[in-house]
């Protein structure tokens, strides 16, 4: 199996996704931002940093990379995408997810060890773990509380699109603690908080991001 | 014909008056410049050589101090690039060289507190990378007035928001630092930034222009009138009350997103073979980094000033050679790579121009639209003025020394021994500090092993052999003011024992020496105390200095601050899994106390803290007794034999039972000897000690290792429970002790959380 992890210029968790990736026991394959190509990859990341320095607005310039007009169509028809921080930030702002991620109710960036449910166990990037699951995961955004209309937070809620929440204080005032959302079909994830920081006990809370990267490896072979 | 003041014209008029005065420039200073040139400096050399011998950049009064860095630096196999260099290079092993450096941005933080922090992360990394190392982690030590004073409030959440928003946005994470307040800081706030990076022996790089012919590339952002003057005006002066504005032009701003371009490209760049020589460029840009490149390589480099992009068109020479436009770098790459220099830059998106080539003339000439506006010889500039100045140890510090803290009341029993604990983990500078370091980026990169609030960061440099690196900066300004000698040398061994504390082998030692106006005799005795404490003391570990930073000029009005040299060792790990935190561990463990303790009080944090006391003599350093502690570390964590380690020091005994508990979220229970006094005990911040916590099993061994080591020990608990109970004394409840320890800097500063 072979994952692609897309380097943005300002892109810095590309590395440690790779990393979680062949941790978890696949291949990661390097995608650039300005390559219309994907490489035959089997799923892709778009990982945490500040792509094009977060000038504008989170997310709003990386969404007309030339790599995105391969991808946005590619995860329209089933491609897994799986989009952390900065990422989740570039999913929204590409209409791959609804919602917007805005700035921390406190105004201020957040480091922190969170505690997550696992909401929805039957996403493409979540189904190594059991529903209801509470993991622990690092979150380090400034930007990360959750916004959407109310009609939409309703919709996702009945339909089980929440795929994380967050278990303990709300960090940044997320909508309904929401830390995670999925597409209808459950392939693109979109998660404020960092899976591949949490692949190893040394470096990390926890190992229990490893099952995001392991979840969309099964869903590989059950396909 | 532009309207420059040319050279052709400087010759032509020499009567012209200048404003040398107005650049920082003394007469003296004026005169030997027009000597070494045979007539009047044309506006651009002006402006260079300002900015060049300002105190910033050409070290004149502090150089003839740290010679004894290099004469009195102990033998040591490790160093592959010592003083002199961007930053000093150790060896680590496997192949793996390391290169660090701390450096300071007092003043633009005190000026403009976000954005000055903010460079100030961005330019010493920037010196790591031009070492040729991929940078891989800062820290930063922090210094501020008063915690509840109304400047405080302004000051500090922008310098934390400041490095938060640079280093974050750069994706290197903050490992450690410092936090300490102090009234001496009202007005100068000290912020001391760190970087370390990494790279293979053979990739290390040189800041010489050399081999005539080969071009001058300028690249990253573009040059704007950012902080012009900022490296002799605003770096050297001191903040008085009269004539503010004229000494404070604008701080530079940063743009960390460039940075983090600038960074992979270089890398790229150096992976390449593309590039013959480099320097980073930080106070006075373009005059610095032309004239120390030429100055270190050939001799001789012609520049065209009018190639400079600019992002103000209407800069001249002497603003473009001043501006400190940060994310800059300047390379010298031979003429057939220039093209393949240039296509990486356009890969990363990072603008680069050819200003310029290497000439064996001995000359840097600069031209601005075809008139010679600049023709120097380097090693003028780049040399810079050497002053002896005048010190002597004050008068007042024999008073100072008088004042022993030994008159102070003290508690007298179980429930004041309580209070006093209780009231110095919530003081400012021992509270917990998450306010501030939840705001950083400990994650990014996947290598942190240990963070703050532990003795030392610790990061993993190779994933295949655990290889790591540990590093730790430590000052105290008290002990500095009651003694600049030893309180240097207490730095450097608390700095020497946190990294060892978690397993790791120092190395290696870079400095930030923060002092007043170096032309007042009794700061200069200061410094000259300092300096020679931490030669002395670099010595006695067998840990060379490989690099550092002075900031003078600390003060307001006459008054300076504390003698405050920050010191940051680094050590190596060889396997990072044996990493040995602070935290007690869930299961038993028995506690011992090594070293030995006296009734050492002077500076210390309770007489801080309880009376506002400052006097006596500090804690006596023993540097024999530290290299064997260290030496006792290490091996004990080689072997597996502690589940904790956590160096006693500010606070002493008491404020490390403390935070060990509350890091591991376990308590425990202390039985003091009997006999032994419990304040002293508690309290005292007597040096070359540590707490360990053993693992069940392992104390024969450990005592074994202890006696080989030479180490005096003291059994005094285990842990377990869940509060900090010394018998027959006094007993905390976990949550009592994480509740005064935890509310202090959100009441200042404010709350964290949403909700």
């Amino acid at each position: 199996m072979r994952i692609g992890v897309v380097t943005f210029p300002g892109s810095l968790d590309d590395r440690d996704a790779a990393r979680a990736v062949r941790l978890a026991g696949a291949e990661p394959v390097s995608l650039w931002h300005g390559d219309r190509d994907l490489r035959g990859v089997d799923a892709v990341i778009l990982p945490g940093g500040f792509s094009y320095g977060d000038y504008l607005r989170c997310g709003a310039i990386a969404r007309f990379a030339p790599v995105m007009s391969e991808l946005v169509p590619a995860a329209r028809s089933g491609l897994p995408v799986l989009g952390i921080c900065n990422g989740f930030q570039i999913l929204c702002e590409a209409h791959l997810l609804p919602g917007a991620l805005t700035r921390n109710a406190g105004l201020k960036f957040v480091t922190r060890d969170v505690p997550l449910r696992v909401e929805n166990a039957r996403t493409a990037w979540t189904r190594a773990y059991a529903g209801g699951e509470q993991i622990v995961v690092p979150l380090k955004s400034g930007e990360g509380a959750y916004a959407a209309d109310p009609a939409t937070l309703a919709g996702l809620e009945a339909s089980g699109r929440v795929v994380i929440r967050y278990a303990g204080d709300n960090p940044n005032g997320s909508a309904g603690a929401i830390a995670g959302v999925s597409n209808a079909e459950g392939t693109v994830v979109g998660l404020m908080p960092h899976p591949e920081h949490a692949v190893d006990p040394l470096t990390g809370p926890s190992a229990d991001g490893l099952g995001f990267f392991a979840s969309v490896i099964a869903s590989a072979v059950a396909a | 014909m532009t309207g420059a003041d040319t050279v052709a014209r400087a010759g032509a008029t020499p009567d012209q008056p200048q404003p040398f005065a107005e650049l920082g420039l003394t007469r003296d200073e004026y005169d030997t410049i027009t000597r070494a040139l045979g007539r009047r400096p044309t506006s651009a050399e002006l402006a260079l050589y300002s900015v060049m011998w300002s105190e910033h950049c050409s070290y004149k009064s502090s150089k003839v101090h740290l010679r004894q860095f290099a004469a009195k630096a102990p033998p040591s196999a490790a160093l592959l690039a010592g003083i002199g260099h961007n930053a000093g290079v150790v060896d680590i092993g496997q192949g793996y060289a390391v290169t660090f450096k701390i450096e300071s941005h007092n003043h633009p933080s005190y000026v403009e507190p976000h954005q000055g922090a903010a460079t100030g992360v961005g330019g010493i990394v920037r010196d790591i990378l031009a070492m040729g190392a991929r940078p891989v982690a800062v820290m930063d030590a922090l210094r501020f007035g008063p915690a509840d004073a109304p400047d405080t409030g302004r000051v500090l959440p922008g310098v934390v928001s400041g490095i938060s928003f640079y280093g974050n946005c750069l994706g290197l994470p903050n490992i450690g630092g410092e936090l300490d307040f102090d009234p001496s800081y009202a007005g100068n706030p000290l912020v001391n930034a760190l970087c370390v990076g990494v790279m293979r022996h053979d990739e290390l790089q040189v800041a010489a222009a050399t081999g005539p012919g080969n071009k001058v590339i300028l690249f990253g952002s573009t040059t704007g009138p950012d902080g012009v003057g900022g490296a002799s005006v605003l770096a050297s002066a001191t903040f008085g009350d009269a004539g503010e504005s004229a000494k404070r032009p604008s701080v530079q701003v940063g743009d960390p997103f460039t940075e983090k371009l600038l960074v992979e490209c270089c890398l790229e760049l150096f992976a390449g073979g593309l590039v013959t020589g480099i320097q980073d460029l930080g106070a006075a840009g373009v005059a610095c980094a032309t004239t120390e490149l030429a100055a270190a390589g050939t001799g001789g480099m012609r520049v065209r000033l009018d190639q400079v992009p600019l992002r103000d068109a209407s800069l001249g020479p002497p603003e473009i050679l001043m501006s400190e436009s940060q994310e800059r770098m300047m390379a010298v790459v031979e003429p057939g790579r220039v093209e393949e220099f240039l296509a990486v830059c356009a890969k990363w998106d990072v603008r680069a121009a050819v200003i310029g080539e290497v000439t064996d003339t001995g000359r840097l000439v600069m031209t601005w639209h075809g008139e010679t506006v600049v023709d120097i010889p380097p090693a003028s500039a780049a040399d810079g003025p050497v002053y002896q100045r005048p010190f002597a140890r004050p008068a007042a510090q024999d008073v100072l020394a008088a004042d022993d803290p030994a008159a102070l009341p003290r508690p007298a029993d179980g429930a004041g021994l309580r209070a006093d604990l209780l009231a110095l983990v919530g003081s400012p500078g021992l509270a917990d500090k998450s306010w501030v370091t939840d705001q950083y980026d400990r994650y990014v990169r996947g290598n942190t092993v240990l963070a703050m609030p532990e003795d030392a960061g610790l990061v993993r440099v190779d994933e295949a052999t655990e290889l790591g690196i540990a590093l730790a900066t430590d000052g105290n300004g008290r002990y500095g003011r009651l003694d600049p000698y030893q309180g240097t040398q207490l730095a450097l061994a608390e700095a020497y024992r946190n990294v060892a504390a978690t397993g790791a082998r120092p190395l290696a030692v870079t400095n930030c020496l923060n002092f007043g106006s170096p032309e007042d005799p009794a700061v200069m005795w200061q410094f000259a105390e300092a300096v020679r404490g931490l030669a002395d003391g670099c010595a006695a570990l067998g840990v060379p200095v490989t690099g550092g930073n002075v900031s003078f000029y600390n003060q307001t009005g006459t008054t300076a601050i504390h003698p405050t040299p920050v010191v940051g060792v680094l050590g190596v790990h060889d396997d990072v899994r044996r990493r040995v935190g602070v935290g007690f561990p869930a299961g038993p463990a028995s506690l011992i106390v090594l070293g030995r303790t006296g009734a050492e009080f002077g500076g210390s944090a309770w007489a801080h803290v309880r009376h506002g006391h400052l006097g006596g003599r500090p804690p006596v350093p023993d540097l024999e007794a530290e290299r064997r502690l260290a030496g006792l570390l290490v091996a004990a964590a080689a072997d597996g034999l502690l589940a904790a380690a956590h160096d006693l020091s500010d606070g002493g005994l008491a404020v490390a039972l403390a935070e060990s508990c509350l890091r591991g979220g376990v308590g425990c229970t202390v039985r003091l000897p009997p006999g032994d006094d419990p304040f002293t005990a508690l309290f005292s911040e007597s040096a070359g000690r540590c707490l360990v916590a053993v693992r069940p099993g392992a104390e024969a061994d450990f005592g074994r290792l202890r006696d080989e080591h030479g180490v005096p020990g003291q059994a005094i608990g285990i842990v377990g429970g869940d509060s900090l109970a010394v018998d027959g004394w006094f007993t905390i409840p976990l949550a009592e002790l994480a509740a005064a320890h935890t509310r202090t800097l959100p009441a200042l500063f404010g709350p964290v959380l949403s909700d």
